[in-house]
């Protein structure tokens, strides 16, 4: 049954197939429990976000017609999710999406120019370092990080990271690369830091 | 920084995720690469923005938390999907 394709996985549930709902969540549950812990940083709003994002996806399974693959539309539905719940928790939490929309146009400027690529790898693979990192990537803005989650962690290529968020190639790789750039930064000012005279 | 005013700079970080992906068509790779042999600070963006990428994808991935396939499927059989 696991060798299933997901065309035939989604003929089995649209069948009524109850065993191919396990076969899906075998194949895709911790995908997107991954991208609902990272996007809400709570692991039990996560877990809450996957049985949602299954439970809606099976509910509505009649209705797949086919135009994105499986794994896209159930990312998208998680994506979905993941925002509703950031916003039942914060009210004052409005869409993300529309503040980083006025700036699709402007490119953003790196600011630091330290050189850190030379310094030795323990230093740059340090659990600070990464400690580092990973609180950047969790800091990005929600609409930058559901790009750059699809994109970087989930092997999403650009068209299909466009379907599941249901934007534009173009804004994808603009927000993909203001979070790079955004990640780089920190990382740079941490680097720098740590080195005031220069590397 | 990159010079702002150049707009030369301008370009290539314009061009930036997609020539380190490798995306990048020929002719913007030639023209990024004639740059950066000449501009040192868009050179170090390129770099340390190669070693970013390696570097978080290099961070552990979350699994799911034990229990949790149990718990959705108990939850499938409940609401009778």
């Amino acid at each position: 049954m696991k060798e299933l394709s997901d065309q035939e996985l989604v003929a089995r549930l649209q069948r009524g197939d109850k065993s191919a709902c396990t076969v899906c969540i075998d194949r895709y549950g911790t995908a997107v429990y991954r991208l609902a812990l990272r996007l809400l940083k709570n692991e039990a709003d996560a877990e809450d976000v996957m049985q949602e994002t299954f439970l809606n996806a099976f509910k509505a399974i009649g209705s797949f017609e086919g135009r994105s693959s499986l794994k896209t539309w159930l990312y998208r539905i998680a994506y979905n999710n993941a925002m509703m719940r950031l916003r039942q928790k914060d009210p004052t939490f409005i869409s993300i999406d529309e503040t980083w929309q006025q700036e699709d146009g402007v490119t953003a400027v790196p600011q630091q120019l330290f050189d850190w690529c030379c310094l030795p790898e323990p230093e740059l693979t340090s659990e600070e370092a990464r400690q580092k990192l990973a609180t950047a990537v969790t800091s990005l803005p929600p609409a930058l990080k559901g790009v750059f989650l699809l994109r970087e962690f989930e092997g999403l290529s650009t068209q299909e990271t466009a379907d599941a968020l249901e934007i534009s190639t173009d804004l994808v790789k603009t927000r993909l690369y203001r979070a790079r750039l955004h990640l780089r930064e920190n990382l740079a000012d941490y680097f720098a830091a740590a080195h005031p005279s220069g590397a | 920084m990159p010079d702002n005013a150049n707009p030369t700079c301008q370009q290539l970080l314009a061009d930036l995720s997609t020539y380190v992906d490798g995306e990048a068509s020929t002719a913007v790779c030639a023209a990024l690469e004639q740059h950066l042999a000449h501009c040192e600070n868009c050179r170090v963006v390129v770099d340390t923005l190669r070693k970013t990428i390696s570097l978080y994808q290099q961070l552990p991935q979350p699994d799911l938390p034990p229990g949790a396939r149990d718990r959705l499927i108990a939850r499938l059989e409940i609401e009778q999907i």
